[in-house]
């Protein structure tokens, strides 16, 4: 055997290793822990703290301390795997910069918007907020106030939040950064079946036949899911995996079809499909005759930018982009005629063997087929309408909602559902599926809130993009932003976030764990305890409630955003927030305060510290005097109990690895719509979408639409922009751990190598990405793990030095209010 | 006239950009608005020592280049050094036994399909310097008694 370079490396290595042994303590070289105390770690379960597949994930404590993470071995999510981050999660609470007391800019010992952050006590922190609150509540009303809070919220922070803004300040200006990456795929699901949520489960990975990425890269964004298509890809050689994206990404390694589209043209190949269905015959004509309506969704719905834009000038329908009208099949059989494969083939660039092959997967009624999708489709000016028109193949083959035939909208946020969705905290919802502009939802939430009619307003608030424009207009004074960073995350930085944080008029309050740079723009910084610091619960993507326990405490003065929730409504009297017509004919809640109003209503306090399990510690309910968590939980799960959206007792979440709702009878629901599967299905309805009055979902009949922004002859290139494995989100937790910065430590530009050289670009080189809107600096990648086509290029945006979103456009669906993040254009110049 | 007032509000930029980065410490001293200069492309850690995890469950990070490894359909180059049957040509440490077992917990004949693609748990390391330090305490820090720590 000849001696390699790695031999001579090895051997090296052993003595450099053998002589520091040999200095140091020998005893080292044997020293088993025989103490049987020292060697025992606390072992406990916990969803991760990143993705929306929902890992359980078990956590190791010693002497207060979190010193291991590994995979949950009893979890069905992940069966004891973790993906690279997972591994790492023991580390992310322990950057050196956790964030440990209040901080308040000021100058000369006074709050001052340009002054420097000062350390402050809570109470000071909270005297300051109370009085913008208060004073432009008096000037302006509830609509110049918001929040921004999460899908990372725990189900009762966010909860709790929706409660003192909707109900306390009576404002529905609260949003979740959930807006960024769910929104189109709740108007989706509202659309087609009137319930939110997918139907299907995690199980469907198992029995499919084939999978479709539609626009989604989970080998890095969901690598857990991606383990189990992979095993059954291998493992059974029938399986196909069809990746379609507008750049090649490392989901690709495991593609039998890839397609790199053209942006946007997505909704040609869709509508291609069910045309080819129809074509040739091979639509489930009995299904559709029982189970499906069909309508033609309004066109020319504009691109949500602000009013003056020429493009909404321009748009015909954009205050009408959610109508429609009943059609028949031969309507829709005529609509989508003219997109023929040949047709989809020439607009998206993807081969007409291609899409046929694809086609034949929906079209033969034995092949069990999972569409799955995230970012590309969500994040996109016509969201709504791809979440529309993949359901539409599903419901014209009737492949859906049983195992193995699943079109599965993936969630991005560990809480996107959880919270974001079934909670309600957006502008427009209330828990399980309830609108505020409905008054019959509004009076359900007043009487399970135990507050009078007519406290919860019925205008619609505003979505997050509008509230970074209601900032910079001065419109929104007093913003608080919880569990994110949307100075990093939101589209079109320099034009309305910075400017909108930075307004003169506004005070904003920023509560995070590490100072990111939202934290950098805001007035006052909250230092927060983060995942399990605090007793928590998250809702993946498959409808699983998980909960996890307070497994450390968190550092300095660092208080959970439940706990700062609820402290800053004792600052109200309802004198303070409710309009004196709404206390005169309701005076028994005059001179309370907003806290016992809200959360010493009988309900959230109903459950004392008895109760609260003794192996474990609980600041909040500690600082309450009650068992917070589950008198939120219980009071929140009222209004989804008998109503389809069923959550089992608290204390039984406590004991599993999370149950899929609806928990009826103690049972989760693995498939909803579908007899045998789903209790709420009348006997003998076979398939049953409740979610509507008449028990059928819509097809809809959608056009093709262009892009809001679309490279020309100056900016001549697509961007996208998207996360990496290695980081999640804005890297504020990932980036302080030193194994995954050391893996990604920086955002790259990933070009195609043509584009470089046509640029006099190397691999390498420092460029300026711009747009209209801004410009960042970066390096040029042409060799790394995306590999786009030549025209676009893919930065990802988890770098706090290189802010993409300094470039994208705030253009969103019109319908979902949702940003697309993976079409703008830019151009590229060396530095 | 105009170069003067090309020059003074050249001069404001320039002050709007020195004003200093207070607390977003992942950027350095760069204001919000400013853009610092892109670091360069950092090398992969390619000494193959291998490395002490701070817990034994934790994903070992690869001493080694991986650019341009092939993980496909077709072939995985990690496995050409790390599968069983490899080592001792190779002289790699083989690939964990939990990877030899299926999502039920049964032990197959060779690598399971659901550990297929390595680099979903283990990445490169570059040689770059940490922006933050992380002051995670491991167990065997735990486990020192007090006095014979330094």
């Amino acid at each position: 055997m000849k001696l390699t370079r790695r031999d001579v490396i090895k051997a090296q290595a052993a003595a450099v290793a053998a002589s520091v042994a040999g200095i140091s303590m020998p005893s080292q070289a044997t020293n088993l822990i025989t103490s049987s105390a020292e060697n025992q770690i606390q072992w406990d379960k916990a969803p991760c703290r990143f993705c929306g597949t929902g890992c359980s994930v078990s956590v190791g404590t010693k002497a207060g301390k979190v010193v291991a993470t590994h995979g949950d071995q009893l979890s069905p999510v992940n069966r004891g795997l973790n993906c690279i981050k997972g591994y790492f999660l023991a580390k992310i609470m322990y950057g050196r910069d956790r964030l440990t007391q209040p901080l308040l800019r000021k100058s000369n010992g006074v709050y001052d918007k340009n002054g420097e952050f000062t350390p402050v006590s809570w109470d000071e922190a909270f005297d300051i907020m109370a009085e913008k609150w208060k004073a432009t509540l008096k000037a302006k009303g509830p609509e110049a106030i918001g929040m921004f809070g999460s899908g990372q919220w725990t189900v009762w922070e966010g909860y709790a939040a929706s409660k003192l803004m909707k109900a306390g300040f009576r404002s529905n200006n609260l949003e979740p950064n959930a807006r960024h990456c769910m929104a189109s795929a709740v108007a989706g699901f509202m659309r087609t079946f009137g319930i939110d949520e997918p139907m299907g489960c995690y199980d469907d990975f198992e029995h499919a036949d084939a999978f479709v990425l539609w626009g989604s890269n989970m080998a890095e964004m969901h690598p857990i899911l991606w383990t189990r298509i992979t095993d059954r890809r291998l493992s059974h050689p029938h399986v196909k995996v069809v990746v379609m994206s507008t750049y090649q990404h490392r989901s690709f390694d495991l593609a039998d079809i890839p397609m790199v589209f053209k942006p946007q043209t997505d909704l040609i190949i869709a509508n291609a499909l069910a045309n080819y269905l129809i074509e040739n015959n091979k639509v489930n004509r009995d299904f559709v005759a029982k189970h499906v309506n069909f309508r033609k969704g309004t066109d020319d719905i504009g691109y949500g930018l602000r009013p003056e834009h020429p493009l909404e000038q321009k748009a015909k329908n954009a205050a009408h982009a959610n109508d429609s009208e009943g059609i028949d099949f031969q309507a829709y059989a005529e609509f989508v005629k003219p997109y023929t494969l040949a047709h989809a083939a020439k607009e998206s660039g993807v081969s007409e063997k291609a899409l046929r092959e694809l086609a034949e997967i929906y079209a033969d009624p034995k092949t069990k087929v999972m569409s799955l999708w995230t970012m590309g489709v969500n994040q996109h000016t016509r969201g709504v309408w791809m979440n529309n028109m993949i359901y539409n193949l599903h419901l014209l083959t009737g492949k859906i909602s049983e195992p193995g035939n699943s079109p599965f909208s993936l969630t991005g946020q560990p809480s996107a559902c959880g919270t974001a969705r079934e909670v309600g905290t957006f502008a427009h919802r209330l828990p399980a599926d309830l609108v505020v502009t409905n008054e019959q939802h509004r009076q359900i939430a007043e009487k399970i809130w135990r507050l009078p009619a007519g406290t919860i307003p019925s205008k619609v608030g505003a979505h997050a993009a509008l509230q970074n424009r209601h900032l910079k207009d001065g419109k929104i004074n007093c913003y608080w932003v919880q569990v994110n960073n949307n100075m990093q995350a939101a589209a079109n930085m320099m034009e309305e976030t910075y400017p909108g944080y930075r307004n003169p008029e506004n005070f904003i309050v920023v509560s995070d764990a590490y100072p990111t740079v939202t934290c950098e723009a805001a007035d006052l910084i909250l230092p927060t305890a983060m995942w399990v610091e605090k007793e928590g619960a998250y809702g993946n993507a498959e409808r699983r409630t998980q909960f996890w326990h307070q497994l450390t405490q968190a550092p300095g003065e660092s208080r959970s955003d439940l706990w700062q929730l609820m402290e800053f409504a004792k600052r109200f009297t309802m004198e303070d927030v409710w309009p004196a017509e709404l206390l005169v004919e309701n005076p028994d809640y005059k001179g309370r305060s907003m806290f016992d109003v809200l959360f010493r209503n009988g309900n959230v306090d109903r459950y004392g510290l008895d109760q609260v399990d003794k192996k474990y510690a609980n600041d909040e309910a500690e600082s309450f005097g009650f068992y917070v968590q589950k008198g939120l939980f219980e009071e929140y799960a009222e209004f989804g109990r008998g109503h389809g959206h069923d959550l089992a007792p608290f204390d039984r979440y406590h004991q599993e690895r999370g149950l899929r709702w609806p928990v009826v009878d103690g049972n989760e629901t693995l498939w909803r719509f579908r007899e045998g599967y789903d209790p709420y299905v009348e006997p003998g309805r076979g398939v049953q979408f409740y979610g509507k009055p008449d028990g059928r979902a819509i097809i809809f009949a959608l056009p093709f639409e262009p892009a809001a922004e679309s490279p020309d002859a100056e900016y001549d290139l697509w961007l996208s922009t998207g996360r990496v494995l290695e980081h999640w989100h804005s890297g504020s937790m990932t980036q302080r751990v030193p194994e995954l910065y050391k893996a990604v430590p920086d955002a790259l530009c990933y070009m195609h190598p043509d584009d470089a050289r046509s640029r006099g670009l190397r691999r390498g080189d420092e460029i300026t990405v711009a747009s209209r809107r801004g410009e960042i600096r970066t390096r040029v990648e042409t060799r790394g793990r995306n590999k786009p086509p030549v025209g676009l290029i893919f930065v990802p945006w988890f770098d706090a030095s290189q802010l993409i979103n300094k470039c994208t456009l705030d253009a969103v669906d019109p319908i979902s209010k949702q940003t697309d993040y993976k079409k703008c254009a830019v151009k590229v110049a060396k530095v | 006239m105009k170069k003067l007032l090309a020059v003074c509000s050249l001069m404001v930029l320039v002050n709007f950009a020195l004003a200093d980065n207070q607390v977003a410490s992942l950027r350095g001293s760069a204001d919000l608005l400013d853009n610092a200069a892109a670091p360069a492309m950092a090398a992969e850690i390619n000494n193959d020592q291998r490395r002490v995890r701070d817990y034994p469950m934790a994903a070992p990070t690869i001493p080694h280049k991986i650019e341009g490894y092939q993980i496909d359909l077709a072939a995985n180059k990690c496995l050409s050094c790390h599968n069983r049957l490899r080592v001792a040509d190779s002289q790699a440490p083989m690939i964990s036994v939990t990877h030899f077992m299926n999502r039920d917990g049964n032990f197959l004949a060779d690598v399971s399909p659901n550990r297929y693609f390595c680099t979903q748990c283990h990445a490169s390391q570059l040689s770059v310097k940490l922006l933050i330090e992380n002051d995670f305490v491991s167990m065997d820090e735990l486990f020192t008694p007090a006095s014979t720590r330094h």
